[in-house]
């Protein structure tokens, strides 16, 4: 099963170019010129989002390195122990939707600690799987139009974020610790 | 002091906008930029490493030049797959296609509208992994919907459904997880993929439905 999804992941990337292309041939379309012409747009997409980019990535690299992040974790912890996140995960809970690398990066350390088939490494790769970098993605969609007021994005995505945990913990809990 | 009211017309009617709904005005993002930076360096000068702020300054928005660099290649290449497609006809045909569901996340856009296809390639590269193609599709996306966007600078409700579904993470096989459990000496390192599946899917209908409360507002 793992191994069929595993193939059919690497492989979903070549069948979608390989569906445009030989679509694009059956219907006659000129596929060189048609190619050049939509890629000419890649560069300025690009540009774009690189001041929102740098803003937003300025603004978590100054918030992590100065060691306001794990201050923040700390004042944290004793709130969401009640709510059930145990607090060797929290710092995980929290630079999730920050920084995917970071995350990674506590992941690789919490299943290092624990061993991976502990308790806290399961719950650790399930969050790690279920999640999503927030403030980025929303800069690059965002920044790409030119959009400022992102309403209730933000909002929803931490919901969103926030069952994820929650559920990552709670599914984990039934799965790996019956009886 | 800013007027509490913003008059806007469109098609011909005018309306009055609350502060709230006022166009342009991100009130949240500007609130947790600066708090990020001012905590940021308060916390270095109470912790007394000035010089973590400066190599943050540095080497993080070098980050993101290179980040937006690198994109460039894959921009592009799906830019113009989309254009070939655009052009053979097959846009319209997977827009036609996926059109019955779309429409209930995506009221606002109208049937068959080149978007619809970009945001299901975007969810389908997502689901395998794809990140970059994703991204490149994303920003198709969302440059298509903002042609249907009647104020340029706020977010319509499509664009917020279609970001937080994106944010919620569809993907099926988290592979770098997996690396890492496997180079740890997991017995099992792929059990996790049906808890975080079942989490994911948790995740992202709780965020359909709180887009769905809130963009009533």
């Amino acid at each position: 099963m793992v191994g069929i999804l595993y193939y059919i992941s690497i492989a979903m990337i070549p069948a979608m170019i390989t569906i445009i292309l030989a679509y694009g041939a059956i219907k006659r379309v000129n596929l060189y010129d048609a190619f050049v012409e939509g890629a000419a747009e890649g560069f300025q997409s690009a540009v774009r989002i690189m001041p929102y980019l740098v803003a937003i990535f300025l603004a978590i690299g100054i918030f992590r390195d100065s060691g306001a992040l794990d201050n923040f974790i700390e004042i944290l912890s004793p709130i969401t122990y009640r709510l059930g996140i145990p607090s060797e995960i929290l710092p995980l809970a929290i630079m999730r939707p920050v920084s995917g690398s970071g995350a990674l990066g506590i992941v690789n350390d919490l299943i290092q600690t624990y061993g991976p088939d502990s308790f806290i490494g399961r719950v650790a790769s399930t969050m790690m799987g279920s999640a999503e970098t927030i403030l980025y993605t929303m800069a690059v969609y965002f920044g790409a139009v030119g959009i400022k007021n992102g309403r209730h994005t933000l909002g929803a995505a931490l919901f969103s974020h926030l069952v994820s945990m929650i559920a990552s913990i709670v599914i984990c809990r039934i799965v790996f610790l019956q009886g | 002091m800013p007027p509490p009211y913003i008059y806007i017309e469109r098609n011909g009617i005018g309306r009055f906008l609350s502060a709230k709904q006022n166009p342009g005005v991100s009130r949240m993002m500007n609130v947790i930029w600066l708090a990020m930076i001012g905590i940021g360096i308060l916390s270095a000068a109470f912790h007394g490493n000035m010089d973590a702020i400066n190599q943050a300054v540095i080497t993080n928005t070098q980050e993101a030049v290179v980040f937006a660099i690198g994109l460039t290649g894959i921009m592009s290449v799906w830019l113009g797959l989309m254009k070939v497609a655009e052009k053979s006809g097959l846009i319209h045909q997977i827009g036609k296609a996926v059109s019955p569901i779309m429409r209930i996340l995506f009221p606002e856009v109208p049937e068959n509208h080149p978007a619809m296809t970009s945001i299901m390639m975007n969810m389908i590269a997502n689901m395998f992994g794809a990140g970059n193609s994703a991204t490149a599709l994303g920003i198709k996306a969302m440059e298509q919907l903002q042609q249907l966007n009647p104020y340029k600078e706020r977010a319509m409700n499509a664009m917020c459904m279609f970001l937080v579904i994106n944010m919620s993470s569809v993907q099926l096989i988290p592979l770098s997880v997996l690396k890492i459990r496997a180079d740890a000496g997991s017995a099992n390192p792929s059990e996790i993929i049906g808890t975080s599946l079942i989490a994911t899917i948790a995740s992202t209908a709780a965020g359909i439905l709180a887009c769905k409360i809130m963009e009533r507002k």
